[in-house]
C-alpha cells in the first residue's frame, strides 16, 4: 500500500505524536496504515555481536529489556525519561525516529552506541549508519514506501565511560530544552575514544563530531575542557522556542559538557 | 478533520464484558467509551496526552485513550475506573483516596486511581519514589499531590494486609 500509493498512507503506531497532529488538524494525511500490531516489527533479538530492536517496541519495553539495562543504559534512560508511564506503554522506538523530532530523547543515546537502522518496503530492506538519516529538520533519509523496521546495536563497542542527561521544565514528562548522551572509553588518564550527541539544539538530532575530534586522544586538563566547550558552542546552532532560548541551550550544552568531562576523568 | 471512513465495529472486552463499540476507526477511545459506551468516568482534560485524565487499561496497561484510535482497540482488553471495584467492594486504592481526603475537584481522579492501581499491579511494594514517578503522567490542579501520595502509600500497606490477613 505504501509502496503502490506513495505518501497517501501515513504509518501510525503507537499515536502519542500522531493522534495529537490528527485532532489539531495539522496532519495533511487521509488515510492512515495502522501497523501497531505488525509482528515482524516488534521485538527485541540478541545474538553474540548485537541487539536487535524491532521499530514497535516500545519505550516500557525497552526499559524492562535487562540486557539493554546492562548494556545500553543511556537508551533505557531516554526511555524512562520520555513521557509519562502511559506514553511510554505506547511510544516506539521506531516512531521516535521516523516523527523526526531534534527534540527526541532516544536519539541521542542511538547516536553515541552507532545504531544502524534498517528500513523495509516492498523492495527489500536496507541498513543505514543512524548518524546519517537525520539529514535536515524533519528530513530523513527514508522513503515514502519505507517503514523502520529494526533498530541494530553493537554489542562490542567499547567504552567505559556513559552519560546522559536531558533538561527540561520539569523532572517528568516535559519535552526536553536540551539532551546530551556521550560516552567514551578511557585507559591510563588518556581519552581514547568518544561519542557525544545532543538534542534540541539543532535541526536535527546531533553528533559532535568537531568536540569528539578536538577531545579524541588528549589527557584530561582544563584547557582541553575550555576547547572542547568553545568548539561545541560552535558546532551547535541552537534557536529560541516556547521551551527555551538559544542562548540558554548554549550555556547548559557547555555545562553538561563539563559535567560529562568529571564523568571521563573521575 | 480528514474524511472519515465508515464507522466500524470495534470488539473489545469492556469491564470484563464483551462488547462491540460502533466508531470511526480514528476517533478518539476516550470519545467511543463516553459517548458509545457511557463511561463517563473517563475524562478529558488536555486531549493530548499530557494531563492523564483519560487514563484507561488497555490490555493491562496504563495508557491515554485520548491518543487511541478506536480501530487499535479492536480485541483489546480495556479497563476503566467503572472496572476496578468489585460489585460493591471498592479496590483498596478507592478506599484510600477517600480516607486520605485524595479527590478534591475529581476530574484526575478516575486517571489517577487506574494509574496508582496499575502501578500496584506491577510493585506491589512501590516506595514513594516509584509512586511519584508511577503518577507522573497523571496531573492534579487540586491537591498539590500530598494526599494522593498518602492514599497510595496507604493503599500499598492496606493490600499487603490483606494478602497476609
Amino acid at each position: 500500500m505504501l509502496g503502490r500509493e506513495p505518501g497517501v498512507w501515513r504509518p501510525f503506531a503507537g499515536g502519542t505524536d500522531l493522534m495529537v497532529l490528527l485532532e489539531a488538524g495539522k496532519l495533511p494525511h487521509q488515510k492512515f496504515l495502522s501497523i501497531w500490531k505488525f509482528a515482524e516489527l516488534r521485538g527485541i533479538e540478541v545474538t553474540p555481536e548485537s541487539l536487535s530492536i524491532g521499530a514497535l517496541s516500545t519505550y516500557t519495553e525497552i526499559q524492562r529489556n535487562a540486557i539493554l539495562q546492562r548494556e545500553f543504559p543511556l537508551l533505557c534512560r531516554a526511555a524512562s525519561e520520555t513521557g509519562s508511564v502511559a506514553t511510554q506503554n505506547r511510544g516506539t522506538l521506531g516512531g521516535n525516529i521516523a516523527n523526526a523530532s531534534p527534540a527526541a530523547d532516544s536519539p541521542p543515546a542511538l547516536m553515541v552506541y552507532d545504531a544502524e537502522v534498517e528500513l523495509i518496503s516492498a523492495k527489500g530492506a536496507r541498513r543505514v549508519a543512524y548518524r546519517d538519516f537525520h539529514t535536515g529538520y524533519k528530513k530523513m533519509l527514508m522513503h515514502d514506501d519505507e517503514l523502520v523496521w529494526r533498530i541494530h546495536l553493537n554489542r562490542a563497542l567499547k567504552r567505559n565511560r556513559e552519560y546522559y542527561r536531558k533538561v527540561g521544565t520539569r523532572k517528568a514528562q516535559a519535552i526536553s530544552k536540551i539532551c546530551f548522551a556521550a560516552a567514551a572509553s578511557i585507559e591510563r588518564g588518556r581519552i581514547n575514544d568518544v561519542k557525544i550527541a545532543l538534542g534540541s539544539v539543532a535541526p536535527t538530532v546531533l553528533r559532535a563530531a568537531e568536540t569528539e575530534k578536538i577531545l579524541k586522544g588528549e589527557k584530561f586538563s582544563s584547557a582541553l575542557l575550555k576547547t572542547a566547550q568553545e568548539t561545541l558552542s560552535h558546532e551547535i546552532s541552537p534557536i529560541d522556542d516556547m521551551r527555551s532560548t538559544a542562548v540558554y541551550r548554549r550555556r547548559v550544552a557547555q555545562n553538561l559538557l563539563g559535567e560529562f568531562f568529571d564523568v571521563m576523568s573521575a | 478533520m480528514p474524511d472519515r471512513a465508515e464507522k466500524i465495529r470495534v470488539r473489545c472486552t469492556l469491564n470484563g464484558a464483551a462488547a462491540a463499540l460502533e466508531a470511526y476507526p480514528m476517533a478518539r477511545l476516550l470519545d467511543v467509551l463516553r459517548d458509545e459506551a457511557g463511561l463517563t468516568g473517563v475524562k478529558e482534560g488536555c486531549g493530548e496526552g499530557e494531563c492523564g485524565a483519560c487514563s484507561v487499561e488497555l490490555d493491562g496497561e496504563i495508557v491515554n485513550s485520548c491518543l487511541i484510535p478506536a480501530l487499535q482497540a479492536e480485541g483489546a482488553t480495556i479497563r476503566t475506573i467503572e472496572g476496578v471495584a468489585t460489585g460493591d467492594q471498592l479496590h483498596a486504592v478507592q478506599q484510600a483516596f477517600i480516607a486520605y481526603g485524595g479527590a478534591q475537584c475529581g476530574i484526575c481522579t478516575p486517571g489517577m486511581v487506574l494509574a496508582a492501581v496499575s502501578l500496584l499491579k506491577r510493585k506491589p511494594h512501590a516506595t514513594e519514589t516509584e509512586i511519584r514517578a508511577g503518577l507522573s503522567g497523571n496531573l492534579c490542579r487540586c491537591t498539590g499531590y500530598t494526599k494522593i501520595f498518602a492514599a497510595v502509600m496507604a493503599a500499598c500497606r492496606d493490600m499487603d494486609r490483606t494478602v497476609e490477613g
